[in-house]
Order: C-alpha cells, then sequence, then structure tokens
C-alpha cells in the first residue's frame, strides 16, 4: 500500500508517497505563490498520473495553509508538528530535539524526557519569512546571504522579534556603512537568539538534534550558529524538506476519491469573516477625475543642461531610496533622481552628483542640503553644506505647494511621519516606531510574494469591485490575513485594494491615531514614495472624508525640501562646499567597524574614511569617540540616579549574602531594601548594571516573549545571582508601591507586581538557592514590620520583631533620604539650566528606564542636544493630584500625569515619554499624557525602546522638537 | 432626552430621570447563558435593558478606531459593540445608556470604562451616559442604585448560568439526539428569567429547587458514552468566555469533537472578594470590612454548595469548589497575585488536570498583563507538577488571523488524541471488550 503526504505550508507545497517500507518513492517541492487551491487541484491531478498506484494510496494533508482545504475535501489534517514528530520516531529514531523554520513558523519539538512541542505564537520573528524579508533589504538572494555570512568579522546586535524591527536595526547599520558580511552573520544569529528564547523557554536543548525546514536545509550558516550557540553539533537529514509530509503520509489512513477530491478543491472557498469594504472607484470616469484632480498639483520644471543661473542640490538619503534635486533659486525643479537605497547611500550619492556634472559641466552649485537617515554620513562625504532634520525638509517643501497647510503626512519606504502645523510652525510630530506596516515596503513585500511588481499590483486594486478590510495590523499578520482572504474567494484585485486601505487604516489608527479628519485639519498635503500610488491615496481621501493635495514630486519632497532650505540658508555670496568634479573623480570610502569600549553602552562604531582621509564615525550616542572626553554628565539627572544607586554598596554581615537583582523596581527600592537587609544583618549583593550579556544568560528562561523588555532583563540579573555564588536571593511580590497621593490607588504594573511569581516557576536553578518572593506590603509602615518579620522568620533563623522594627526605621527614613537627594538634584539642574539658559527635557519613564542597557543611552543622546535632562519624579512631587480621563492608579504612572501637568506651566520645558515596547499599560498612560500637554499647547514626544532602539528615529524626534519649539 | 447632570469630576451620571424615561440601556456580551439571565433580572428592577447580541469584523474595525490600538482586545470589543451599536441607528442615542463592569484593581481592565467614554466623545456621543456595574462603589448614579437584593439576584442569575453552561459541557457532546441539550437551555433562560421577572428564584431554597429541575433534566437526555478528548477552557474573563473575543473556541473544540469544561463565573467573583481578605492577611487593614466581606465570601460558598449538591445527586461532575481550588495553588503561586484573574487562573489550570481535563487552552488578549505572570508564566511549574498537562496559550487580537491559532489548538489536540488512543487501548486490554455505558431513559 502506497501512502501519499501533502505539505501545504506557508509558501510552499511539498508532496511525497511512500511504499510499505517507508521507503521514498516520489518527492516534489514547489512554491504556489498564495495561489492554493489552484496548486493543490493541480497537484493532485499530477501525483493521479505520475504516483502508480495513486488512486488506491492512503492520503492525508499537512501544513498551516492546507486545514481548511482538507477537511473541505473529506482529506485527514495532520497537524504539521505532529507530522513531523511521527516522520522523526519513524526515519531518525533516538533523535531528542527537532529543530524546524518553515516559512512563518518556527517549532521545537523535545522527543525524548517528557514529550513538548512548541511553536512560535503570533510573532513571526526569526522565521524564513524574516530571513527573505533581510536578503531583500540587503538586495541579495538568499544564497548569498549564506556566502556573506561565512566572510563576515563582527556580529551587530539586532532584534529578531519581527522583521520589523530587525529593518529598522539593519537600516541605520547600512546607512552608517556597516559592512553586509557582518549584516547577514549578525541577520542569522537573530535568528538563533529568537528561536532559543522564544521557543525553548527554559528547556535545555541537548542530545541528538535534527534541523529541518527551508531555512536550515538552504543555508548551511545559519545550521552553524545553532550549533555554536547550543555548543553541538546537529544532524541535518536527506529529505529534510519533506519532513511533515512524510510524517502526514505516515499517518495516512484513508484513500481518496480524486475526482471528487480535485472537484472539491477547485469549489472550496474558506469561511473566515472578512468585511468588504466600499470600491475605490466605482467606474472608469471617476478614477479619470480623480487623476485630472491630483495632477494639477504641479512643480515649475526647468532644464539642467545648459542651465546657468544659480543652483541649489537637495540629498535625501531615506531608509530605503535616495532622492536627489537640483532646483534654481525659485524652486523650479531642474533635475531629480529617485534611486533604491540598495544598502548602502554613499556610491548612490555619489553617482547622482556625478550625473549633475556630467549634464551640465559648467553648474555653479551655490548651496546645498542633505536630510534623513543617511544625512551625516553624506554630509560628511560629499561635504554637503547644511543638514536639516527631514519634519524640517517635508515642511519646507509642503509649504511650497500649500502655504497655510494644516497637516503634511509623508509615507515613505518604512517610515510614516507626520505633522500638523500650526502657526506656520510644527506643532505635532507623529512617526511611527515600533511598526512599519503603514508603509510602501509593506505593500512591495505582498506584490512580490504574490508575483507581481510593487507598481502592477498597485493598480490592480483601483476598481476592486470589493475591497478586503484587512484591518491594520503588523505585515506577518497580514500575511496570514491575505491567505485567509484568498482561500475566501477574495480576487487578486480586492486584495490589493484591501492592503491599500491597510497601509492608510495603519498610518491613521496606529500612528497618528485619529478618528476624524477634523483633528488633522482641512489643508492636508500627502506626500512620500507610497502616496504616488493612486490606490493608496484614494483609500486615504476615502477614509479622511476629504480631499488632499499630492504634489507630482511626492516621492521627492524631502530632497525638494532640503533644496529649498539650502536656498533660505543661502548668503548670496559664498560657494557650495560640495566636492566638485575633481574631487569626486577622486573619491574613496572605506569602512571599518570597532567597539567604542569608552563607557558601558560599548557602542559599535562604524568609521567612515574618506579620500582625502577625513574620518566620520557613526554609531555612537555621544560625542566621546569623536572628541575623546567624557560627556558632561551634570546635567543628566539618569546619569546621577545611576551613580547614587551605585554607592550602596556591600556591608559584611553576620547573616551571610543575599542577592538583590538590579531591575524593575528595584532600580527604586534599592536604597529601602538594601539598608532593610544590611541592618539585619545581611551583606546585600547587587547583579551589576545589565549588559547585553546578562541579558542572553537568562533569555532560555523567559516564558512570555511578549512581556517588556525590562521583565526579560530580570532573568538574566537572577542568572547572575546564581552564578556568582549567591545561595540567599531578595526578590520580594508587591501589588502596592508608595502611596505618594497623585492617583486614585498606589498599585504597581501586574509584571512589576508579581515578576517574582514567574521568576520562581521558570527558572531552573531558582531550586538551587533560597528565594524570598513573598508578597509585602511597604505602603504601611507601621503593619509591614510585622508582616514582613512573620515572613523572614520562614526563611532565616532568630529574626527578632524589634530587629526588625529598627531595620524597617532606617530603611523608610533612607528611602526618604534617597528620594530628597535625586529630587534635590534634580531642583538643581533645573535651577542652573534656567540661569544658562538650556532647554529642558522631562525624560517621562520609569525608574528602571535608568538601565542604560533599556534606555540604550538615550539620555546621553539628548544630552548631546546641549538640553537638561530631568526625570518625571523630580516634577512630580511639585505637584498636586490632577484630575485625569482615566483611572489614575498606578504609583510610577500618576508621575508621569503629574510631570505632564508641570512640563504645561513651565516655557522651557518639553516632556518626552520614553515606553517600552509590549507594556499595556503605556497604551492608556500614553494617550492621557499627550491630552494633558496638547491641552496646554505642549508638543508631546514619545518613544519606544525595546531589546533594540532605532537611535535614528529618536534623533529625528528630538530634533524636530528642538526644532520647534 | 433627559437633563444631562454632571458629578464633580465632569461624569455624564445616569439620574432617576433617565430611568423614569425609559433609557434603553445597553449591556455588552460576555457569557451569553449569564448574561442573558442577569439582563432579565434587571428588568425586574424597572430597568429597560437589553444584550448586544451583535458579532462580525466590524465591530473590532469599529473599535480599533475608537481606542488606542494597543489596548487590550476585550476594550477593543467591548467599546468597538457599543459604538458600532450606537452608530447603527437602530437606537435613539439621546435616550440611551451603556452599562459596563468595572472590576477595580491593578489591571487595565479597571480603565475600560474610561477608554469607553474618551471614545464616546470621539464618536461624537458626549451625550450617552456610562453606567459601572461594580461592587466596590466605584461610581454611583442617582438612576441606577445597587441594592442587596438586586445583588443576590444577579448572583442567582450567575450561579443558573454556571449551572447550565457546566451540564450542556457534560451532556452536549454525548447526547444522542442532536439538540436536546440546546433545548434544555432555551427551556430553562426562558423559564429562569420569567421566574427571576416575577420577583422569585433567588432564595437558597427556591435556588435549590430549580438547581435540582435543571439536573434531573439533563439526567433525562440519552446519552452515549464514549472516549472523548476532555479539553479544559481558562484564560482572562472576556476571551475566555465571549465568542467575539475567542473566535468561538467553544464551538470549534465542539467540532473537533472534544467534551469542554470552562469553569465558572461564580469563581471568578469569589476571587474578587476573596482578595480583599488576602490583602487584609497580607498587608494589614480594617477588621470591620474584612467581618462584612467574610460574611459574603461565606454566603456564595453556600450558593456554590447548591451546584454542587445538585449536579451529584444527578450523576454529574460537579465545578471544582473554589476553596479546592485555592487549596490546589497553594506553594505554585501567590494568594497576593490578584491582578486580572490572578492565581486563579493558575489554579482553575491545576484543578482542570486534576479532574481529567489535561487537554487546556489558555486563552489571553495578546499582551496581557496578568496572563504573562499566571497564565503563560505557570505554565512550565504545572508540567512540572503534572507532566501530562498538555496546554496551549493562545493569543487573541484583532490582527491574529483564526487559522493560526486553531492551527495552533489542533497540535495540542494532536497530542491529546494520541494519548487517548493509548488510554483507551490499554483499557480495552484490560476489560478485553469496548464499553458503551447507554443511560437508560428514566
Amino acid at each position: 500500500m502506497i501512502k501519499i503526504g501533502l505539505d501545504i505550508g506557508s509558501t510552499t507545497v511539498k508532496c511525497v508517497a511512500l511504499d510499505e517500507n517507508n521507503k521514498l518513492l516520489y518527492k516534489t517541492y514547489e512554491r504556489h505563490y498564495s495561489q492554493i487551491t489552484e496548486k493543490i487541484s493541480e497537484l493532485f491531478k499530477r501525483i493521479r498520473t505520475e504516483i502508480p498506484g495513486a488512486e488506491n494510496a492512503y492520503i492525508a494533508m499537512s501544513g498551516s495553509a492546507g486545514m481548511g482545504v482538507a477537511d473541505a475535501c473529506g482529506i485527514d489534517f495532520i497537524q504539521e508538528v505532529y507530522a513531523t514528530r511521527v516522520a522523526a520516531n519513524t526515519f531518525i529514531p533516538n533523535t531528542d530535539v527537532v529543530i524546524e523554520l518553515g516559512g512563518e513558523d518556527a517549532k521545537i519539538l523535545f522527543l525524548s524526557g517528557g514529550m513538548e512541542v512548541r511553536m512560535n505564537g503570533s510573532c513571526a520573528g526569526g522565521t524564513g519569512a524574516f530571513i527573505d524579508q533581510m536578503a531583500t533589504l540587503l538586495n541579495v538572494p538568499i544564497e548569498e546571504l549564506n556566502s556573506l555570512a561565512e566572510k563576515h568579522e563582527k556580529i551587530y546586535t539586532i532584534a529578531s522579534r519581527c522583521g520589523v524591527f530587525a529593518k529598522t536595526d539593519i537600516q541605520p547599520l547600512l546607512n552608517q556603512g556597516a559592512k553586509k558580511t557582518d549584516i547577514a552573520a549578525s541577520i542569522f544569529m537573530a535568528v538563533v537568539n529568537q528561536t532559543i528564547a522564544g521557543l525553548a523557554q527554559g528547556r535545555e536543548i541537548k542530545g541528538k538534534i535534527v534541523y529541518l525546514g527551508g531555512p536550515l536545509t538552504f543555508i548551511p550558516q545559519l545550521r552553524l550558529d545553532f550549533d555554536k550557540t547550543l555548543k553541538t553539533q546537529g544532524i541535518c537529514p536527506e529529505n529534510s524538506l519533506y519532513y511533515v509530509a512524510m510524517g502526514a503520509a505516515l499517518c495516512a489512513e484513508k484513500t481518496v476519491n480524486f475526482d471528487n477530491a480535485v472537484h472539491k478543491i477547485e469549489v472550496y472557498r474558506g469561511t473566515g469573516n472578512f468585511a468588504f469594504n466600499k470600491p475605490l472607484f466605482n467606474n472608469q470616469q471617476e478614477l479619470d477625475e480623480f487623476r485630472e484632480r491630483h495632477s494639477r498639483a504641479k512643480v515649475k520644471k526647468g532644464e539642467l543642461k545648459g542651465f546657468k543661473g544659480e543652483a541649489f542640490v537637495g540629498i535625501d538619503a531615506g531608509s530605503t531610496t535616495v532622492k536627489g534635486v537640483v532646483t534654481d533659486s525659485d524652486g523650479t525643479l531642474l533635475y531629480s533622481e529617485y534611486m533604491s537605497n540598495s544598502g548602502n547611500p554613499v556610491p548612490i550619492v555619489k553617482d547622482f552628483i556625478s550625473h549633475i556634472y556630467e549634464i551640465n559641466p559648467d553648474i555653479k552649485i551655490n548651496s546645498s542640503a542633505v536630510t534623513g537617515y543617511g544625512e551625516e554620513i553624506i554630509k560628511n562625504a560629499f561635504g554637503v553644506d547644511v543638514g536639516v532634520v527631514e519634519t524640517i525638509a517635508h515642511l519646507t517643501a509642503a509649504k511650497k505647494f500649500m502655504p497655510d497647510v494644516e497637516f503634511v503626512i509623508d509615507i515613505g519606504g518604512q517610515d510614516i511621519k507626520c505633522f500638523k502645523i500650526h502657526n506656520g510652525a510644527i506643532d505635532n510630530i507623529f512617526l511611527n516606531e515600533a511598526c512599519s506596516s503603514g508603509c510602501g515596503s509593506f505593500l512591495q513585500t505582498f506584490a512580490n510574494a504574490l508575483g507581481y511588481s510593487a507598481e502592477e499590483f498597485s493598480k490592480m486594486g483601483l476598481l476592486a469591485k470589493q475591497p478586503v478590510d484587512l484591518g491594520s495590523r503588523c505585515t506577518v499578520f497580514m500575511n496570514s490575513s491575505v491567505k485567509q482572504a484568498q482561500k475566501d474567494g477574495a480576487t487578486i484585485e480586492d486584495i490589493s485594494a484591501g492592503l491599500c486601505l491597510s497601509v492608510v487604516k495603519n498610518a491613521l489608527y496606529k500612528v497618528i491615531r485619529v478618528s476624524s479628519p477634523d483633528e488633522l485639519g482641512k489643508k492636508i498635503v500627502v506626500q512620500g514614495g507610497t502616496f504616488l500610488n493612486d490606490a493608496v491615496l484614494r483609500a486615504f481621501e476615502q477614509e479622511m472624508g476629504t480631499d488632499v493635495i499630492r504634489p507630482d514630486i511626492s516621492g521627492l519632497m524631502g530632497a525638494y525640501g532640503a533644496a529649498l532650505y539650502a536656498q533660505s540658508l543661502y548668503d548670496g555670496k559664498s560657494k557650495s562646499t560640495i566636492l566638485d568634479t575633481k574631487q569626486l573623480a577622486e573619491f574613496k570610502h572605506e569602512i571599518k567597524s570597532v567597539n567604542c569600549g569608552g563607557c558601558s553602552n560599548n557602542c559599535r562604531l562604524t568609521i567612515n574614511t574618506f579620500s582625502d582621509g577625513r574620518k566620520f564615525i557613526a554609531g555612537n550616542r555621544c560625542e566621546r569617540p569623536v572628541t575623546k572626553k567624557a560627556p558632561d554628565d551634570s546635567f543628566n539627572i539618569y546619569q546621577y540616579k545611576l551613580k547614587l544607586l551605585q554607592e550602596y554598596k556591600s556591608q559584611k554581615g553576620t547573616r551571610g549574602k543575599i542577592g538583590i537583582p538590579m531591575g524593575l523596581n528595584m532600580y527604586e527600592l534599592l536604597p529601602f531594601w538594601h539598608t532593610f537587609l544590611t541592618k539585619l544583618g545581611f551583606e546585600v549583593v547587587t547583579s551589576p548594571l545589565s549588559t547585553r550579556k546578562i541579558y542572553l544568560h537568562g533569555q532560555q528562561t523567559i516564558p512570555s516573549d511578549t512581556v517588556c523588555f525590562p521583565a526579560k532583563l530580570m532573568h538574566g540579573h537572577i542568572q547572575w545571582l546564581i552564578d556568582n555564588g549567591i545561595d540567599t536571593i531578595f526578590y520580594p511580590c508587591m501589588s502596592y508601591n508608595f502611596d505618594e497621593h497623585l492617583g486614585d490607588n498606589h498599585y504597581n504594573c501586574p509584571v512589576v507586581a508579581y515578576y517574582p511569581e514567574v521568576i520562581k516557576a521558570n527558572m531552573r536553578d531558582i531550586s538551587k538557592v533560597k528565594f524570598f518572593s513573598e508578597f509585602v506590603g511597604i505602603h504601611r509602615p507601621k503593619d509591614f514590620p510585622k508582616k514582613i518579620c512573620a515572613e523572614l522568620q520562614k526563611y532565616f533563623d532568630g529574626i527578632t520583631l524589634k530587629d526588625v522594627k529598627a531595620a524597617a526605621k532606617a530603611a523608610y527614613a533612607e528611602n526618604d533620604n534617597y528620594l530628597a537627594k535625586v529630587r534635590a538634584y534634580g531642583d538643581d539642574i533645573i535651577a542652573r539650566a534656567e540661569k544658562e539658559g538650556k532647554r529642558i527635557i522631562v525624560l517621562a519613564g520609569r525608574p528602571y528606564h535608568a538601565d542604560p542597557e533599556i534606555n540604550h543611552g538615550i539620555d546621553k543622546l539628548i544630552s548631546s542636544f546641549d538640553v537638561a535632562i530631568v526625570s518625571e519624579d523630580v516634577v512630580s512631587c511639585h505637584e498636586q493630584k490632577i484630575p485625569t480621563g482615566v483611572l489614575n492608579q498606578w504609583t510610577y504612572h500618576s508621575r508621569m500625569y503629574a510631570a505632564a501637568d508641570y512640563v504645561s506651566k513651565h516655557d522651557n520645558m518639553n516632556l518626552v515619554q520614553l515606553v517600552s515596547f509590549g507594556c499595556g499599560i503605556d497604551a492608556i498612560t500614553t494617550d492621557e499624557v499627550r491630552a494633558i500637554l496638547e491641552r496646554n499647547g505642549k508638543i508631546y514626544t514619545q518613544i519606544k525602546i525595546d531589546e533594540i532602539t532605532n537611535l535614528g528615529a529618536v534623533k529625528i524626534r528630538l530634533r524636530s522638537l528642538l526644532a520647534t519649539t | 432626552m433627559a437633563d444631562l447632570v454632571y458629578d464633580k469630576n465632569g461624569r455624564l451620571m445616569f439620574t432617576k430621570q433617565m430611568k423614569d424615561e425609559g433609557y434603553k440601556i445597553l449591556l455588552p456580551m460576555m457569557a451569553e447563558l449569564h448574561f442573558s439571565i442577569i439582563t432579565n433580572v434587571l428588568k425586574y428592577y424597572g430597568y429597560n435593558v437589553e444584550l448586544l447580541k451583535t458579532n462580525g469584523p466590524e465591530i473590532a474595525q469599529v473599535g480599533l478606531k475608537y481606542v488606542h490600538n494597543d489596548t487590550c482586545y476585550p476594550a477593543i470589543l467591548v467599546i468597538g459593540q457599543f459604538i458600532h451599536a450606537l452608530q447603527s441607528g437602530k437606537y435613539d442615542v439621546n435616550k440611551t445608556a451603556l452599562m459596563i463592569t468595572q472590576s477595580g484593581g491593578g489591571c487595565r481592565a479597571s480603565n475600560y470604562i474610561h477608554l469607553l467614554r474618551k471614545a464616546l466623545v470621539k464618536a461624537g456621543f458626549p451625550n450617552v451616559p456610562v453606567i459601572s456595574l461594580n461592587m466596590s462603589g466605584l461610581e454611583s448614579n442617582s438612576g441606577f442604585v445597587i441594592t442587596l437584593p438586586l445583588l443576590r439576584r444577579i448572583a442567582a442569575a450567575g450561579l443558573y448560568g454556571d449551572m447550565l453552561m457546566s451540564l450542556d459541557n457534560q451532556v452536549k457532546p454525548y447526547e444522542i439526539h442532536k439538540g436536546d441539550s440546546q433545548a434544555l437551555i432555551d427551556k430553562w433562560t426562558k423559564k429562569l428569567s420569567d421566574t427571576l421577572i416575577s420577583g422569585h428564584g433567588f432564595k437558597l431554597k427556591e435556588l435549590s429547587e430549580n438547581l435540582d429541575e435543571i439536573a434531573k433534566d439533563y439526567s433525562q437526555i440519552p446519552i452515549k458514552k464514549v472516549p472523548k478528548v476532555k479539553v479544559g477552557v481558562v484564560g482572562e474573563i472576556y476571551v475566555k468566555y465571549s465568542p467575539l473575543g475567542n473566535n468561538n473556541l467553544e464551538k470549534f473544540l465542539y467540532e473537533q469533537d472534544c467534551q469542554v469544561n470552562v469553569p465558572g463565573l461564580i469563581g471568578f467573583i469569589m476571587f474578587k472578594i476573596d482578595n480583599r481578605l488576602e490583602d487584609h492577611k497580607l498587608y494589614g487593614g480594617n477588621i470591620v470590612k474584612y467581618t462584612v466581606l467574610n460574611k459574603l465570601m461565606n454566603y456564595i460558598k453556600e450558593l456554590e454548595e447548591l451546584i454542587t449538591n445538585s449536579q451529584l445527586k444527578f450523576g454529574f461532575q460537579p465545578p471544582a469548589r473554589y476553596d479546592h481550588v485555592k487549596e490546589l495553588t497553594k506553594g505554585v503561586i501567590g494568594y497576593g497575585t490578584k491582578m486580572g484573574e490572578g492565581w486563579l487562573l493558575t489554579g482553575e489550570m491545576l484543578e482542570l488536570v486534576e479532574s481529567g481535563f489535561e487537554n487546556i487552552v489558555c486563552a489571553q488578549p495578546f499582551g496581557c498583563l496578568p496572563n504573562h505572570i499566571c497564565g503563560k508564566g505557570m505554565i512550565r511549574e504545572i508540567k512540572h507538577i503534572y507532566d501530562n498537562a498538555n496546554i496551549v496559550a493562545i493569543d487573541y487580537d484583532p490582527g491574529a488571523p483564526r487559522v493560526n491559532q486553531e492551527n495552533r489548538i489542533k497540535l495540542m489536540l494532536a497530542v491529546a488524541k494520541e494519548q487517548l488512543k493509548k488510554e483507551t487501548q490499554s483499557s480495552d486490554n484490560v476489560t478485553a471488550k469496548t464499553e458503551e455505558t447507554e443511560q437508560a431513559v428514566v
């Protein structure tokens, strides 16, 4: 009896036939380009003729995309992980662990010692799709990614959690000139880390390990990285691509009537529920009218060849494209180029400038400006006169088309930038940070996946009858939604239109958070390459219910604005410093990367050397590597807090050592607990400041991959304490924090409150130590000594209430003392800043945002703009409780509302809120803090931080904030 | 429209005048059985209540438009359902109020009501009052007063809901005539609603009689016991119960030929009361409050006992008692873990495994904070205690496609089915014949 197994994966279809001895008779592996039902029915027809005896064979189906189809045509469905397990048990007996990476799935199967199967949850980071995306970003085929990685010299840290995050990590690296070889290797390392961190969840991966699935089959370097990290040597068996299909075959128990099955597949429609939107255009006439209306927003154009007057050059070195323009003194566009970035903007800009000189050898360039991610390197490389922050460049360009513009929205390759304009100045800025699903690269990815060019694909949606409502979500989720919609019978046209709608919805509801056009104003200019797409533009107008202006140079606006900006600064005399023909001919560019080592941030620096020996350093957070001097921290409260906390040193005690992990609320409660425990006779040992290494030490034991990064770091700190021989660890649970009378209650957030429980239940080594994680209530000073005394007595001998009372008294006093010092220093910074006329930024977050591994040195980055930094707590203490539109019930968050209110009353202050990715509570606080500030005419700025942070975006935000207030 | 009256914080109140004018009060859907009966209790008190039964993808889309997209999924759905209803044209928005539960506590859920008010303003319904249904005295309204008799009736409604849900889950997978169990649900929701509307059916004695009647009715449904995969459902309260929130999870599991066990609502209510007692034990506090709450706790325990007795009397497997679940949790996670579903979630998983439902779906909204701790955070420890525990954590979110969720559940089920096969084969060997217990019609 022949057994046939099919594996309908997210990108490919696999089919095998086994004989009665489980010998492989037939195999095929094909991409399906999301034409799933067509592919399956074709495959059925084919195997019927190609496999002898297929008519009587047992058949089963597996794979994530095969589920509904299998049910519909009466074929048994075998869950794919389960199928893998059956296959592994049959073909490779004694396998301990299987690691399988697929198109969108990552799985680990523990076969020996308590069978367990793990697959990635709602995130497709670290899968084949991720690697594909990264290869596209680097503009190389997958195979070359492998050979590039072989030649790497160093590894950068890249977030592998999500392709989107990784992009934001890689892009700045590319723009700074990091080598593709190193980036390729870093991408693989990221995949390895993601798989292990996301799926191992405390279980060790050891023994006989088998690698399966496309990426691990095709990319030897990736296997090598797994081997290295797991300190083992895994096997990638023959037919490693077919294990799911073979497993399905092994499980097959039923024959199938082919005619019937093929028929059922062909008429198959899924049952997902999708809403449908009204068409973008009802007919060709509407489309023509629309096009006519938009063709009116035109820039005046001239000819570069033979041009004799004053010329200005503008360059926009963006994340995925580089744009360059030449204008005259009236803003007439003489020449423009729109080029793909291809991972390194330098040679592209060089070509652009050479083209100018080729077309017009006599050109007299008066001035030039550059904007975009690559601003610094391009400015240095080519002697561009000025750099201008993107927001200002875009505003300058928009005003040329609509002098009284109220709102500008720019959707580019992977950024959304938008801002409101009030009295001619930028009033409020929105940038996408955590997500790029509302951007051009999103559409492009889909177009390519479906086998179309981006342009072709977007045109298809214009006259779609029923655009599918795919919602506003991440690219990865969208992938599955698109597939579902296809199964439900949505046409490619409906999907194209639906995706354009998603782009718009994402921009509006996720990034800008509007609910009606009135909030944005009536006069809107849209720009950026993505709006060149008529479907996106129409969807935007439809969703907002208003007509907007799209300049015909929508994709060039950054560069055009830069040129206008250069012109506005031009003094009428001097000549541009931009390289001339001769210098350009001699232009050379070399890249070297090193670690700074100047401080604990340990920035990875990219040193660019140019032909005349000029150097440009990128990747630094502060000026230290450039000036060789330590940055001035005297206006930075975050550095002061770190310094103060480090002053709590161990003191020898009669009770031996007790460890405190330095994370989460310990960042503020260390003075309290350190004093309390020291007084009781313990020698308090704290874990050191967080580092990447500390994080990696604990990452295997994190049970929930969507919890915030500060919580994840806790695992590393606990591990450090255990590894350093500390056999007693103190980390209590605390539902409540101190009541500062700024809110209706004084809770800790659930994660801060109960994280010790997670540590206890998930870190294997915790059983080796005495772990104090009891519930304590420091918010009730009268009850506290008695309650904690009883708990302590369960763990330690000879603790008396008298001692505890004395220790508690000292602890409360020290806590007050610490807070008083911080507040006094904060007041002092403010006073000094006011005296020197420095701007003050209240960098509002949680106490643990002082951890340099969490804030990624953002405090230092802000300092480098010559502003003073204080934290929320040093201003909130001067406030009373204010009325809020939300339930104000968390101590740390109450401070932020109060701080926002305080900032509102002070002209020289601005507030920047740090938000940890995944912090559910900040979904509430950010809107409220924004409301408080905007009510008082202040600009709200938010910075989302995670395991990795895109400092480029942070810079844009801050520069825009500082440029407009 | 009635006069708009605001409290000192600017909150729009639900006034007596509004009640008298017959304002329609909309209630969001969560656990259908329970909420249908509660709706009728409120009607008895003269409130013109309507339970929203709308569903479909538009609800999430409306929610996403008016609520911060990173907020938990239940908030997006509940608020989406409200605004969707107000925008439908079906209701006179000048004579409509909304009612929403407010749990209090350190979870984001306490803020739903505030997010709802913000959303109403954004959507252009600033004059629609929102009534908080809570036991903590959080917000008061002259037009809606929670009295002890009302509370007792609501408790009764909750109890009946739990009873019907539990029996339906035990009988439906095995019924010989498809639809028998559903017919009883229809019969009893109607009958109980009528009883409650007429002002009866909430005293201990009446409760006990009615519960016995229900159990008796269910015991008469002819069934055929065959081995089935047993799956427990736990999770964040809304996505645990609401088909809108969990993509019809119960129905899906039923279609996959499983017997489902969803622990009841009464346990959650007891948990919320018990939290205050635990707080008192952990941190100290007012002894008078403690005593009053303790009495309330004992009253609900009596109610709980009624379900247990009735089910045992007619040969069913009653839901676990609260005290037993709490006992199981000891040493696994602290009783101070009270935000969201807290230790109860861990406890329910432990109890399910203990009572034969070792296959569990742990449902939570994507990024649910308490679930990082009590759900996903405890799975390893539970497996450590019971190595047969087969738990899958599923995230629900407006963007999480159903296919992926079902695929992950199917993985859990594949392992469960394999285990079931092993067990039935080994029991076959012992008894040497297939067991088919057919229950006689009484």
